[in-house]
């Protein structure tokens, strides 16, 4: 029985066959790992003081103080829920042209390749950074951060959906090509059916991310809730900042919760 | 009337998938083209309504020359040849009568099939060609609600939809078990009779080819290696084209499963 069936095995390994690499590769791991910890100066003083004060904050949040500033609360909420409704519904409009001309299988190469420009554009800044300059441009107020939402849906929107168009059944397409359609007919009656379900989940995912946007940008004067906030954590007003962190939470679980039931239902 | 001359493709990977071929489709002629995997059938067919682009040769459609057409013109050529694909292609999300109707979409303006306006014609053409498919009740289910074979015949009548010259059939019972296999290439078959329509259908099962099919074409490597009567496919005939085997015995095997399944209901199931 010399050459019986070999009854151990192990999985060889994926990326670096050499042990003395792997090894090597490992040890420069924790090494670079234990000197960024220590280049980490931690002032524990100042620590002591944050979390007294982080501990009223939580008092405040426990009860929150939903009366005294409620008017400012009012007109933030409206200001940031009529900015995250505009811009997303104007970041869909844009969003969906580019997104086809940003879809390989669709679009000729020079649309191709400016839509993707655009979408890259977009995607390489975050929103305070682009909410930052706008406002600078702007001035204070919900128009600057309409415009940073807009802008910052069109690089998600359009991205996700021309990667869905790349991976449509490429079989309905061609089906629908070799009936003599036109290339509007062949984005009508074979992509359309394929993305749109999608389409619709990413455009109420983006709602809600723009919703807790504009939570954000509301801090660097963009307007809307944030601003609110802002103040009211300027003055201490722990209890008001409370109530408007529940009221932004409760806002964002009610739009994730009736997403996902549309999302089942135009499936 | 289709006639092919010298046509050849070579993929830009440098694949050459055919050579030179040539044959003329009379109208009413229902050719089978058989051959093994990867010997061109598929880029054969797609070369005739240019969803491939043919590298040389011409393709004669009527009296319309199809290799130099562009644009406009080309999708005109392409509403008068119909095509049935492998995997029904049909469009999943889409209700069958849509699926139907999208037969019509080179002949109507683009505003009436995004309105989905399409003429009473087209609509009552689209309803007598499901009854005669035997779908007349499914006309507003969605096309996944449907099984594989009630699907190959949605994919069907969308091809008869566009009152087409000439069909170009894919592998049509490639996903089907044997039963609706045979009912889908009678009903090709029964429907090209009728309307004299010549047909192409590109398909791996020897004996549903020969039974159905006028002619039998085989193909091997990417040139014709036999074109003939299906009487004429002999074993050597098979062996040219696909390689050595024992025909005899897949004869026998393949008879003996048909004997097993047809013996009490022939196909009394047929339009169901």
């Amino acid at each position: 029985m010399s050459n019986a069936t070999p009854s151990t095995w192990r999985r060889p390994p994926v990326l670096l066959k050499n042990p003395l690499w792997r090894r090597a590769f490992y040890l420069g791991a924790i090494v670079y790992l234990a000197l960024a910890l220590q280049s980490v100066e931690v002032n524990w003083m100042r620590v002591y003081d944050g979390l007294e004060r982080g501990w009223r904050f939580v008092e405040g949040f426990l009860v929150p103080d939903f009366t005294s500033r409620w008017t400012d609360i009012r007109a933030g909420l409206i200001e940031s829920l009529t900015m995250t409704v505009t811009s997303t519904v104007a970041g869909i409009l844009i969003s969906v042209p580019i997104g086809i001309g940003a879809a390989r299988n669709l679009a000729p190469a020079p649309v191709y390749l400016a839509c993707r420009a655009i979408i890259t554009l977009s995607r390489s800044f975050q929103e305070v950074i682009i909410a930052i300059l706008l406002v600078a441009m702007f001035g204070f107020g919900p128009f600057a951060g309409f415009l940073t939402l807009a802008f910052a849906t069109i690089g998600f929107l359009s991205k996700l959906l021309a990667e869905d168009i790349e991976a449509c059944d490429r079989n309905q397409i061609e089906a629908i090509r070799a009936t003599g359609a036109g290339w509007w007919q062949v984005v009508n009656y074979a992509v359309q059916p394929q993305v749109m379900p999608r389409l619709v989940g990413l455009s109420l995912y983006r709602l809600d991310i723009n919703f807790r946007e504009s939570a954000v940008i509301g801090i660097v004067g963009a307007g809307g809730i944030g601003a609110t906030l802002n103040t009211a954590i300027d003055r201490y007003e722990y209890d008001s900042a409370g109530a408007i962190l529940i009221i932004i939470i409760a806002i964002v679980l009610a739009v994730e919760y009736s997403s996902s039931h549309i999302r089942r239902w135009v499936q | 009337m289709l006639e092919l001359k010298h046509l050849s493709k070579t993929y830009r990977t440098g694949d050459q998938a055919l050579t030179d071929i040539g044959f003329t489709v009379p109208a009413g002629q229902v050719v089978g083209l058989i051959g093994p995997s990867g010997a061109g059938k598929s880029t054969l067919i797609r070369c005739i309504n240019r969803l491939v682009e043919p590298s040389r040769g011409s393709v004669v459609l009527g009296d319309t020359e199809l290799t130099t057409l562009r644009g406009r013109a080309l999708r005109k050529a392409r509403r008068r040849i119909g095509m049935i694909f492998q995997e029904y292609a049909l469009v999943e999300r889409l209700t069958v009568m849509e699926n139907v109707l999208s037969g019509r979409l080179g002949y109507v303006a683009g505003w009436r099939s995004f309105l989905r306006r399409f003429n009473r014609e087209d609509i009552a053409l689209a309803f007598s060609l499901l009854e005669k498919v035997g779908l007349a009740a499914h006309y507003n289910k969605r096309a996944d609600a449907l099984s594989g074979g009630q699907r190959q015949r949605v994919g069907i009548a969308r091809a008869l939809e566009q009152n087409p010259e000439l069909l170009l059939v894919d592998e049509p019972t490639a996903s089907l078990d044997p039963k609706t296999s045979r009912q889908i290439m009678r009903l090709i078959q029964t429907v090209c009779r009728e309307r004299n329509l010549p047909a192409i259908i590109n398909i791996h099962d020897v004996m549903l080819a020969q039974q159905f099919s006028d002619r039998i074409i085989g193909l091997r490597a990417g040139e014709v290696v036999f074109d003939g009567k299906p009487e004429e496919l002999t074993d050597d005939v098979l062996t040219r084209i696909y390689g050595e085997e024992d025909w005899a015995q897949v004869r026998k095997d393949q008879t003996d499963e048909d004997n097993d399944r047809a013996s009490p209901a022939v196909d009394l199931a047929e339009g169901v």
